[in-house]
């Protein structure tokens, strides 16, 4: 058999889990346990945390949160931001991480990933690419699409499996948190370029559109943040937990039009309505 | 009960990630140690062999720290022993991972890598998903997986599979895009499996609480 992952994608900044459009304007939706927890009682097959500021701020302080969610959560859980050395890996690994997902300091330096996939096994090294398209051509930026770097994605994807990357997450940056649907066309030629699992991210706005993308490409898992994270909200009085970040969203209760929010459990059961395998 | 009297011990051979193994332990009540110590191991009431990585690699480590005869002399004193991943193909024969490299040899049976076309369709390798496990014949009663039923879910993350000399030993196979594995295995008391139970969610915990109440650990 074969099976589609379903990966909700928790993006932090600070204490706080957020969330942004084209990986920017972030607001304070509530604690990352919370979410967490939540996901796991659901279905979710496995987590990512991210740590949204931390290349900016060359930091990595997610340590605390992943040992609280990797606690009784008993799903894989894969942690990124900001991670620059084998120390900071084997520290997040340690914290009770099971994978980590590079990306900046990959671009960087690309022998980083081949060093990382020796010491810690090939699974355990996850890698992502931050797509955004630019007069027909597709090119991997980093630190959440702000720096520009003109490599060109699938070169950058082949690339990335040479090295000894286990995994792939595709971010189409002009899709993310707009609720538009994925870049089918972009995920698909990834998808049959790497013989590696490739995880679409960026642009679920309904379940629709993660079916249409599953039927247009066999790709390996869907990670999304928008929809659940919205329907999570919608049906549980969320708490933020500090000051840090931009909270009026939350005051305001106000929502994306064009995000029609679902469960993880709604979701399953219409992948399953439409014969694709899940767990 | 007598909760943590009873010595388990975590095989550290510094491969992988033991935080995930040692919250399952946690959970259902046993209080395992991780060592990298021979004479923990030698005194041990029960073996954990986790492990994610390189075949070669695990087995250099296992040598260098002095590990591989005392694992085996446990074994075969009937220490019950419980391999993960990684954990279950070092207990093979042999791998063919960069040709020529030489197990535990406590099961007989090769390591094998999953090819990554087959029949012209491209097949993605590492298998990384959840995949179903059943029964070719063995019943599971008598196993860690009593509670569970057939073709339920478990966490795989691998590129290499194992297949055993006697099939005998097979608790469960696993379908991968066609391509059918032994994806856990039975012999005497070692039990060892493919996927991740720890990363399995509540199924995969029970499987650690069957094996625990199995070998009167908790």
């Amino acid at each position: 058999m074969k099976t589609v992952r379903i990966i909700p994608r928790l993006d932090i900044k600070g204490p706080n889990l957020v969330k942004g459009i084209h990986l920017e304007g972030l607001r304070a939706l509530g604690k990352p346990y919370d979410f967490a927890k939540h996901y796991y009682d659901c279905g979710a097959d496995e987590l990512l945390l991210m740590d949204v500021v931390a290349s900016l701020y060359e930091r990595n302080s997610l340590h605390d949160i992943i040992t609280e969610t990797a606690k009784n959560n008993f799903i894989p859980t894969t942690v990124g931001g900001g991670i620059r050395t084998v120390d900071d890996i084997k520290n997040i690994l340690r914290a009770g991480a099971d994978k980590v997902c590079l990306n900046t300091a990959a671009i960087k330096n690309p022998q980083f990933i081949r060093e990382a996939s020796r010491k810690f096994g090939s699974s355990t090294i996850v890698v992502a690419i931050e797509a955004i398209e630019d007069n027909g051509k597709y090119l991997a930026y980093t630190d959440n699409g702000r720096e520009y770097t003109g490599l060109d994605v699938f070169e950058w994807a082949q690339q990335i499996e040479e090295l000894g990357a286990g995994e792939l997450v595709i971010t189409s940056v002009d899709k993310e948190g707009t609720g538009n649907g994925f870049d089918t066309e972009l995920i698909s030629k990834i998808n049959k370029l790497v013989t590696i699992p490739v995880i679409a991210h960026g642009g679920a706005g309904k379940k629709e559109d993660v079916i249409n993308l599953i039927k247009s490409s066999p790709i390996s898992a869907v990670m999304i943040s928008s929809i659940f994270h919205y329907d999570y909200i919608q049906s549980n009085k969320s708490m933020v937990s500090s000051l840090e970040g931009n909270l009026q969203f939350l005051k305001q209760k106000t929502r994306i039009n064009k995000l029609n929010p679902c469960s993880i459990i709604d979701l399953k059961n219409e992948l399953k309505k439409n014969n694709i395998n899940c767990r | 009960m007598k909760k943590g009297k009873k010595n388990v011990v975590i095989i550290d051979y510094q491969l992988g990630n033991l935080f995930s193994v040692k919250q399952a332990c946690n959970f259902i009540g046993i209080s395992a140690i991780v060592s990298s110590n021979k004479d923990d191991i030698l005194a041990a009431d029960a073996l954990i062999l986790p492990g994610v990585g390189a075949f070669i690699q695990a087995m250099a480590n296992l040598k260098k720290l002095d590990l591989c005869d005392a694992i085996k002399q446990k074994v075969h004193e009937g220490t019950p022993i419980f391999g993960i991943c990684l954990g279950l193909q070092l207990l093979f024969t042999k791998s063919e991972e960069f040709g020529d490299g030489n197990g535990l040899d406590l099961i007989s049976g090769t390591v094998k890598k999953f090819p990554n076309k087959l029949k012209n369709r491209d097949i993605k390798v590492p298998h990384i998903m959840w995949n179903q496990i059943y029964t070719q014949n063995k019943p599971w009663k008598e196993s860690p997986l009593k509670d569970l039923n057939n073709f339920d879910f478990m966490y795989f993350i691998h590129s290499y599979y194992v297949e055993p000399t006697n099939s005998n030993c097979i608790l469960t196979t696993t379908n991968y895009d066609e391509i059918e594995f032994c994806s856990s295995v039975i012999q005497k008391n070692i039990f060892a499996t493919q996927f991740h139970p720890e990363k399995s969610s509540n199924k995969g915990i029970t499987i650690y609480e069957n094996w625990a109440l199995i070998n009167n650990l908790i």
